[in-house]
């Protein structure tokens, strides 16, 4: 039978590599694969090992900082995925964050307490109505978005960290106000509460865990999606909308569904975001944090959700270098009122690194990245 | 019916500095195809360059002298940061004048320090009456100003040479370019022009209350008023930003009674919610051009 034979020719799933040929598929499922080469096997299981072991070496101050910096991760790759993916341009991940955190912060705070309680600290229940809630938010808005384009989307979706941060401040009962804030998410599993000191490490240790394992769930989840029908989709709708709907993608539907997966992915983070400090104060979720979101995605590589992850680092591990610049450089102040301070230094930095990256390399860290390694692989050829 | 009256005045005062500011990012919009975030700073600018002349010139000098100043900058940036960037994505270029947006503001707080610096205005808080009504005389002034420059503007862009070459070259960049319109020149006019507004506004918002450190999230509220009125419409921006300066007013003076549970404040955020309402039903604004496009 030729349809049995020609089917026979045509590999499917995983099959054998050839050895010293890294590069040569024998089947689509390889060349789809998540880590496609040996090397990127090994060199993950590496580096996710090391991640693990770090929270045993590193100061407790450290892994708070890095654990930070996962969270952010999350929301960066959520962005990643409405802004790099599709391509709707999305200033107002900030809002969505503002709700997952709140609704974490409400789930989980104390019935009788001074704000809005309902006493359900269990990290598996709050930790998924925080992203639905966002979810359902960003699906609220999609309608909008679906309407409008480019310029006009970046300046809605402004509008709607404007409108957020009304709201936040105004609902008292729920936020605690400006300037007075609430306690913020408590995360317990299964009864162990992980924010103090316990069997499992220190605070710091086993929130440093609970967020790399977040990380990773949610790191693989995109890049599943991202290769997935849903993804392609994305991809046909950011690179020509109108090609894609000709093509047979329902654009309205997979716009309403970037948005709402970024949106979950901005509630999740925004659940965990406050976890370490314990506090969450309403002025928090200002552009700034919108801008702080775009500059990870842009610095770290659009549209790459390693590229999410190395900007996020990227963004939060410079903060201690700009923070211990008034020891060198005298005019340089600690101070927030006295100018410059090191603050607006930061922010004058991300605004310059944006531009700086955009220029001259604009595929982010993950482009560097990429050069480096292309330049390695042919070494000592220059290509 | 006095009070409403006054109400709608108030909002005309400051809605005229919202046309006035999102008249510069039309101009910018329509010669570059980018919303410039660098305006914020360039107002704030302008109201401390103010600030500061009126001490050695007077005020009716100092405006005009800040103004151009302002413009100059303007001219300067356009020059080295944005000349450079034609021709990349929309979204580069934008993400650089917010980039720019931050450094300028950076160098003017210095120039602010924690205090509230005065205009030196003639008009400061002081009322007038016209008939029944009692209004201040900075929103008269305001409405009077903005009256004039619009007049000139459209007139610029109608009469002149420049302002033919400025359409032309928004109407289809390359076909102007190939009648020998300067397209540079033209991108370089529309960031001057857009500077002048924005410092005039600058000056207007620090009227009365002084300029601080955090005036510049004033000139945001321009953002609705030009997605109100249409990108690409000069008529579309003068009219949504007087539309969102008397809604913003109006909020003021009776949400408070008539809603109190949209919270204190709710003025502030007003624009961005009539924005979103129109937006619902004309995804292009009140005025602007509805995209067609090819596959």
């Amino acid at each position: 039978m030729t349809t049995l034979s020609r089917d026979s020719d045509i590999p499917t799933g995983r099959s054998r590599r050839v050895r010293g040929r890294p590069l040569l598929y024998t089947s689509y499922g390889q060349d789809m694969a998540l880590l496609d080469t040996t090397a990127k096997r090994i060199w993950t299981l590496v580096l996710v090992l090391a991640a693990f072991l770090l929270s045993g070496m590193l100061a407790d101050r450290s892994l708070e900082v890095l654990a930070g910096a996962f969270v952010l991760a999350i929301g960066a790759i959520g962005l990643n995925i409405v802004s790099g993916y599709a391509g709707q341009i999305s200033l107002g991940h900030a809002f969505f964050v503002a709700i997952g955190a709140y609704t974490a912060a409400a789930l989980s705070g104390p019935v009788d307490g001074r704000n809005l309680g309902f006493g359900l600290t269990e990290i598996w229940i709050w930790l998924p109505a925080a992203g639905l809630l966002a979810a359902l938010a960003g699906v609220l808005v999609a309608p909008l978005a679906v309407r409008l384009r480019g310029l006009y989307l970046a300046v809605v979706t402004l509008g709607l960290v404007f409108l957020g941060e009304h709201i936040f401040k105004e609902w008292d009962h729920l936020t605690g106000g400006p300037g007075v804030g609430r306690q913020s998410a408590v995360p317990t599993l299964f009864g162990a509460r992980l924010d103090v000191d316990g069997p499992l490490g220190t605070r710091e240790q086993s929130l440093y865990t609970l967020m790399l394992i977040m990380l990773i769930i949610f790191a693989v989840a995109a890049r599943n999606l991202a290769r997935s029908r849903i993804g392609r989709a994305f991809s046909a709708i950011r690179d020509r909308d109108i090609a894609a709907e000709v093509i047979g993608v329902p654009i309205t539907r997979y716009k309403v569904l970037a948005f709402g997966i970024s949106s979950f992915y901005a509630g999740c983070a925004g659940g965990l975001l406050y976890v370490m400090t314990g506090f969450v104060e309403p002025g928090s979720f200002s552009l700034l944090l919108s801008v702080q979101f775009i500059a990870m995605v842009l610095i770290g590589g659009v549209a790459t959700v390693s590229g999410s992850i190395m900007g996020a680092l990227f963004i939060v591990l410079i903060q201690p270098l700009t923070r211990a610049l008034p020891g060198f450089v005298p005019f340089i102040s600690g101070d927030t009122t006295v100018t410059p301070n090191v603050f607006q230094v930061e922010t004058v930095l991300y605004g310059l690194l944006i531009v700086l990256f955009l220029v001259f390399e604009p595929r982010g860290l993950f482009g560097i990245w990429i050069r480096v390694r292309n330049y390695w692989k042919s070494w000592p050829f220059s290509y | 019916m006095k009070g409403l009256l006054e109400t709608v005045v108030r909002g005309l005062g400051n809605g005229s500095v919202y046309a006035l500011l999102a008249l510069g990012f039309v101009i910018i919009y329509k010669a570059t195809k980018v919303i410039s975030f660098a305006q914020p700073a360039l107002m704030l600018a302008g109201a401390v360059a103010v600030s500061y002349l009126v001490e050695v010139t007077g005020f009716y000098l100092a405006v005009p002298l800040a103004a151009l100043m302002i413009a100059l900058l303007a001219l300067g940036i356009e020059r080295v940061a944005i000349r450079p960037m034609v021709g990349r994505p929309v979204f580069v270029v934008a993400i650089i004048t917010l980039g720019i947006d931050v450094v300028i503001r950076v160098v003017v707080n210095h120039y602010i320090g924690r205090d509230v610096r005065q205009m030196g205005d003639p008009w400061g808080f002081d009322q007038v009456s016209i008939g029944p009504l009692v209004v201040q005389e900075r929103w008269l002034a305001m409405l009077a100003v903005t009256a004039v420059l619009v007049g000139l503007l459209f007139a610029f862009f109608r009469y002149t040479r420049y302002g033919l070459a400025m359409r032309a070259a928004a109407y289809d960049q390359e076909t102007a370019l190939a009648q020998g319109v300067s397209v540079g020149a033209v991108f370089a006019l529309s960031w001057g022009l857009a500077g002048f507004l924005a410092a005039i506004a600058g000056m207007f918002v620090g009227t009365g209350q002084g300029v601080e450190q955090l005036t510049w999230i004033i000139a945001l509220k321009a953002l609705p008023a030009i997605i109100l009125g249409g990108l690409d419409s000069l008529g579309g921006a003068v009219i949504g930003g007087l539309t969102i300066g008397v809604v913003e007013s109006l909020f003021q003076s009776y949400q408070g009674d008539i809603a109190p549970w949209l919270g204190q404040n709710f003025a502030v955020v007003s624009p961005y919610v009539v924005m979103l309402l129109v937006l619902l039903v004309r995804p292009y604004g009140l005025f602007g051009t509805r995209e067609v496009e090819r596959v």
